[in-house]
């Protein structure tokens, strides 16, 4: 095959497998927990965290790995238990694309004349390209990746724990308020990684797609955990490739159009499983 | 251009006012802001935040599709936007308030938007790259509106409004209490349905004038403040549509005068309400809980 030949095949390959791996992870507690939003949120803080080291001159990824993380513990501060309200998420989150917005102006100011290049900035951080990166770039993903797997699969069990029944795991002495705040700095890791990387809109698709759909396929919770993970990677190997056999569309199209379709087969599949336990039922949808 | 804020306020009026656009900018910004006040109140209420904003966000790739096929952005607008709330709605298990329901709505809610995104993604790699309105998708344009937008605009507030009048006490009920209204024979599905497409077509109208990431501020802000200023829903309706009126004419004169953009004024100046709102709340509450024995100290 051909498609390894083209170095930034490689590339693609070994960040796209890094941050799919993480996502697929973190995102099955954030699909479990109802955070999807959270991350939702942190994909769009990204945004306004490369805008504002732009604006003042530094390296991108510092804004963004800054942005994410610091919005992310401030959304478990705000929280109960470390777990933020969807409307103080909203609020939030509306008024970091505001300052973004500022930020943007600022810059624009700053370069006078040449504003097309921060709207190019701006579509860059929302879609990213995974095709782009250096060898350098992909191996820091990688890394990044296979770390914040690796501690989330340390305290996967704890989170479960803490995840499925707050309350008692808080009795029984399990550190509910601590785990809660490490989970969100892994999702502001993530989200940082991932939107220089991939862009913002894969992001979200790689955190809630294979994980909703391992929800839907699968009620153990560790077998879905793992469903997650291989899922995510392997919407990444199939939409590279698929981009590779069709030149000159957007590769996250593609790995959002595969990892979309699955999880549109297991919607179809959890309905038809449904339906079929309860025979006395026809009509699908009342 | 602009003339420069003096301490004379009435002149300084004056001078905004007398370009055509300023007085359109502002006619505008009080329509949007009464609709999107009415359908965030609800959206805050029935704490689908998270599905107002996916919406929302799709109404940018649905713009995308449509200037590349040659259509009005509207088109693209409407077509995505209530596209979408329908595929949530519709998909959606259950009423969407259960632990496990919550989970997959979610879910669903973020696989609607990053594919929305993708499409959209496709459509400015067609057209060849950078759109030079992509700003404008994203972020809105408050200034450039003629009267034939304020119209339209009026006219989908009117229809949007008259239709959240009829069905909104029992959408109130299903809200609050969607088991209870079930039993009592309100349509909560239906009505869950109709709402989120009600949402769809604010969203789409409005996100012409905010773009695609600023209409959510408009939805979420003022209600979340105005909920929590008061749990009653007559009033906190009412100062949520006051709320949103003040926060986007003052975030436009600021704009106007600072020479800012107005998604940043007119969220900076809800989000202040907001936090303001909380912290005065915060302090009834400690000093409350400090002296048991006696009255609220105002």
């Amino acid at each position: 095959m051909s498609v390894f030949h083209d170095s930034y095949m490689t590339t693609a390959l070994v960040a796209g497998t890094g941050i799919a791996l993480a996502c697929g992870l973190v995102g099955y507690f954030l699909v479990l927990r109802a955070q999807v939003f959270t991350g939702d949120a942190l994909s769009h803080v990204a945004f306004t965290g490369a805008l504002a080291a732009l604006a003042f001159g530094i390296d991108l990824r510092v804004g963004l790995f800054a942005a994410c993380v610091l919005i992310a513990v401030l959304f478990g501060a705000l929280g109960r238990r470390g777990r933020a309200d969807d409307v103080v998420i909203g609020n939030v989150f509306a008024w970091v694309l505001g300052l973004g917005v500022f930020f943007m102006t600022l810059y624009t100011t700053n370069q006078s004349g040449s504003s097309n290049s921060s709207g190019n900035q701006t579509v860059n951080v929302l879609f990213g390209s995974i095709l782009g990166i250096s060898s350098g770039q992909a191996v820091t993903a990688l890394v990044i990746g296979i770390a914040v797997s690796l501690v989330l699969l340390l305290i996967a069990r704890p989170l479960l724990f803490a995840t499925l029944d707050e309350a008692v795991a808080a009795a029984r002495g399990v550190p509910v308020r601590l785990l809660g705040y490490t989970f969100l700095v892994l999702i502001g890791i993530t989200a940082g990684e991932a939107s220089q990387a991939v862009g913002s809109m894969l992001l979200l698709g790689l955190l809630a797609a294979p994980a909703g759909t391992a929800l839907l396929v699968t009620d153990r919770p560790f077998v879905g955990l793992a469903v997650s993970a291989v899922l995510g990677v392997f919407d990444v190997w199939v939409g590279l490739t698929l981009s590779y056999f069709v030149p000159d569309t957007p590769t996250s199209f593609w790995i959002m159009a595969v990892a979309a379709a699955t999880y549109a087969c297991a919607v179809a599949y959890s309905r038809m499983a449904r339906r079929r336990r309860r025979p006395g039922v026809t009509a699908a949808a009342s | 251009m602009n003339p420069g804020f003096t301490w004379n306020i009435i002149t300084d009026v004056q001078w905004m006012w007398s370009l055509p656009s300023m007085v359109n900018a502002f006619r505008a910004g009080l329509a949007v802001a009464i609709l999107a006040g009415v359908i965030g109140w609800f959206m805050v209420l029935r704490r689908q935040s998270f599905a107002g904003h996916s919406i929302a966000v799709t109404g940018f790739p649905g713009a995308a599709a449509a200037v590349y096929l040659g259509l009005s952005a509207t088109v693209g607008y409407f077509g995505f936007c209530i596209g979408s709330a329908l595929v949530i709605a519709l998909l959606a298990r259950g009423s969407g308030t259960g632990v496990g329901e919550r989970a997959h709505s979610s879910a669903l809610i973020a696989v609607v938007q990053a594919f929305a995104l993708a499409l959209g993604a496709v459509f400015l790699d067609l057209y060849g790259g950078f759109l030079s309105s992509t700003s404008a998708f994203l972020f809105g344009n408050f200034l450039g509106i003629t009267d034939e937008d304020v119209l339209t605009l009026v006219a989908v507030a009117v229809v949007v409004l008259l239709a959240m009048a009829v069905i909104g006490r029992r959408l109130l009920f299903a809200s609050v209490d969607p088991a209870v209204a079930a039993a009592r024979g309100v349509p909560v599905r239906a009505l869950s349905v109709l709402y989120l497409v009600l949402l769809g077509a604010t969203v789409a109208e409005v996100s012409k004038f905010t773009g695609s990431l600023l209409v959510f501020a408009l939805l979420v802000m003022p209600a979340a403040t105005a909920q929590v200023i008061t749990a009653r829903p007559g009033l906190s309706l009412l100062y949520t549509v006051v709320i949103g009126v003040l926060v986007t004419w003052f975030g436009l004169a600021w704009a106007y005068f600072g020479n800012q953009a107005t998604g940043f004024t007119i969220t900076s100046l809800a989000f202040a309400c907001y936090v303001l709102a909380y912290a005065a709340k915060s302090v009834r509450r400690t000093l409350r809980q400090g002296r048991p024995g006696r009255l609220e100290v105002a």
